[in-house]
């Protein structure tokens, strides 16, 4: 009963988040603070992340091709469509339920805490609107971030391939061209844009009905991650499923 | 002035406030006393909108708030000003970006007009130096001030506190205290201050009224308090040392 309770409660939230909206010119100030905070300040762990586990698939995927048959640019088509299709729209967006969703259910559940938001309600403004809104306007160019780690990804594989010595610059190249399906970058891009809305409001939901103190703010952001990271798995096993089958 | 009407409010079954009928009077600092747990939060959070209650009425100048659409009660809330127990100031913002916070909200002001409302409000808390610095490096009266400046910058009628003393030395108290009173005066607005501190009581509580388990147990001013015979109020009142010495030496005089 908790968990209808909890998805109930949810799209309540969702609803009510586009009601009553705050000012444009307050608005537009926190949206950029956001992109800052949410898109801008992520780029750096994406960046890092994208690159060497290019790398590593390309290495594994090189290490695991024993048979002479196998066209070595197989190793440049296997890292194109993993980086591609999985690992940055996904795998990324794990990680970023980490890092993001944290930050955002710790500063909202500090703000219910401290009676900050209690505070914006006395004033007669929409919390909800005033402080989830502007994330879930900002992490819309989340998508950007992944397609830096798409780049980055299939980058940091064909370093590993080249000065490995797995197979040669021209192969890499050749095999992260070959049977590319432009819909596949599509796919990414629809999961990409659905996950980004999904780490704005389920680590949102979690700060802003928490109830407590510090301890709990803590408790919260641990079940935000859980929760944000199933739905993001859960969402991406039935996107796949409607977009590429 | 708000007249409060029969008002209760429970909690999963468990009745907290049970019919508690009052006024605040215009002008005056109005105190809610009790000790903890007697339902003082609950009350003022429900004269705030907070929460929403299961029967009686609060009236703002005559406004029953339960009747207004979602659109005056936003304009209700535009006249209030909230002094949080904890000073509830935004983290991310500096002290003064707090306090310019409502204006930005609520007016058209351009920027200039908005910082010397800014800069006279902080002037009037005695805080003309501490404009760029964040609530964080300030001492907890220092806080207690800006959030008195947050709540009237944009002129309220109605101004609330939640325990203003709590956390604060003897000495700051009495500060913040005189200053909630000289401003309810020189504003005219109807000032609400939930407290158990009793030196508030004594120093600025023109009309209070005590709660005991949800119900009102009495309602007078500084001025009678002390002469009171109910049990529950001196039981209250009376309780630390100090207060014992105040009351045998009010007695002693007027024998």
């Amino acid at each position: 009963m908790t968990y209808l309770h909890n998805i109930g409660a949810y799209f309540l939230m969702i609803a009510e988040m586009f009601r009553k909206p705050t000012k444009w010119s307050v608005m537009k100030t926190l949206i950029f603070k956001d992109i800052d905070d949410l898109v801008l300040r992520s780029l750096g762990i994406i960046a890092f992340i994208s690159f060497f586990v290019g790398g590593v698939i390309t290495i594994q995927t090189a290490l695991n091709i024993s048979s002479p048959l196998i066209p070595k640019y197989l190793v440049g088509f296997a890292t194109r469509q993993s980086v591609i299709l999985e690992f940055a729209p996904t795998f990324t967006s794990v990680i970023m339920a980490g890092k993001v969703g944290s930050f955002i259910t710790s500063s909202i559940g500090t703000m219910r805490v401290t009676e900050q938001i209690d505070a914006l309600e006395v004033m007669g403004i929409n919390s909800l609107n005033y402080l989830v809104f502007p994330k879930a306007v900002a992490l819309m160019l989340y998508p950007f971030a992944i397609a830096i780690g798409m780049f980055l990804g299939i980058l940091g594989g064909m370093a590993a391939c080249v000065y490995g010595g797995f197979s040669s610059l021209e192969d890499y190249v050749y095999g992260i061209q070959t049977d590319f399906i432009p819909f596949h970058i599509t796919y990414a891009f629809i999961k990409t844009f659905v996950f980004a809305f999904v780490l704005a409001t389920i680590p949102a939901f979690h700060g802003y009905y928490m109830k407590g103190g510090a301890l709990e703010v803590g408790k919260a952001s641990t079940t935000s991650f859980v929760w944000t990271s199933v739905v993001i798995i859960l969402l991406n096993y039935f996107l796949t499923q409607m977009l590429l089958s | 002035m708000i007249e409060v009407k029969d008002l209760h409010k429970s909690f999963n079954g468990v009745e907290v406030l049970k019919g508690i009928s009052t006024t605040f009077e215009k002008g005056k600092t109005n105190l809610i006393i009790g000790q903890s747990g007697s339902g003082k939060t609950v009350f003022l959070k429900c004269l705030l909108g907070l929460f929403t209650y299961e029967e009686g009425s609060i009236a703002y100048d005559g406004k029953v708030f339960s009747n207004l659409t979602e659109d005056e009660k936003r304009d209700l809330r535009g006249d209030i000003g909230m002094v949080f127990q904890g000073s509830a100031l935004f983290d991310s913002m500096t002290i003064a970006e707090n306090v310019m916070f409502p204006l930005r909200m609520f007016t058209n002001q351009s920027k200039s007009e908005m910082q010397d409302r800014v800069d006279f409000v902080l002037n009037r808390v005695n805080l003309s130096d501490a404009h760029k610095k964040k609530p964080s490096e300030a001492s907890g009266g220092m806080q207690k001030r800006v959030a008195i400046a947050r709540a009237i910058v944009n002129n309220p009628k109605y101004l609330f506190c939640d325990e203003p003393n709590s956390g604060l030395d003897p000495k700051t108290s009495i500060v913040i205290d005189n200053l909630i009173k000289e401003i309810t005066e020189e504003y005219n607005i109807t000032t609400v201050i939930n407290s158990h501190d009793m030196n508030s009581v004594m120093q600025i509580g023109e009309k209070i009224v005590f709660l005991k388990n949800g119900l009102k147990a009495w309602e007078g001013s500084n001025k009678n308090i002390f002469k009171t015979d109910n049990e529950v109020v001196t039981d209250f009142v009376y309780s630390s040392e100090l207060m014992k010495k105040v009351r045998q030496m009010y007695i002693e005089e007027r024998q």
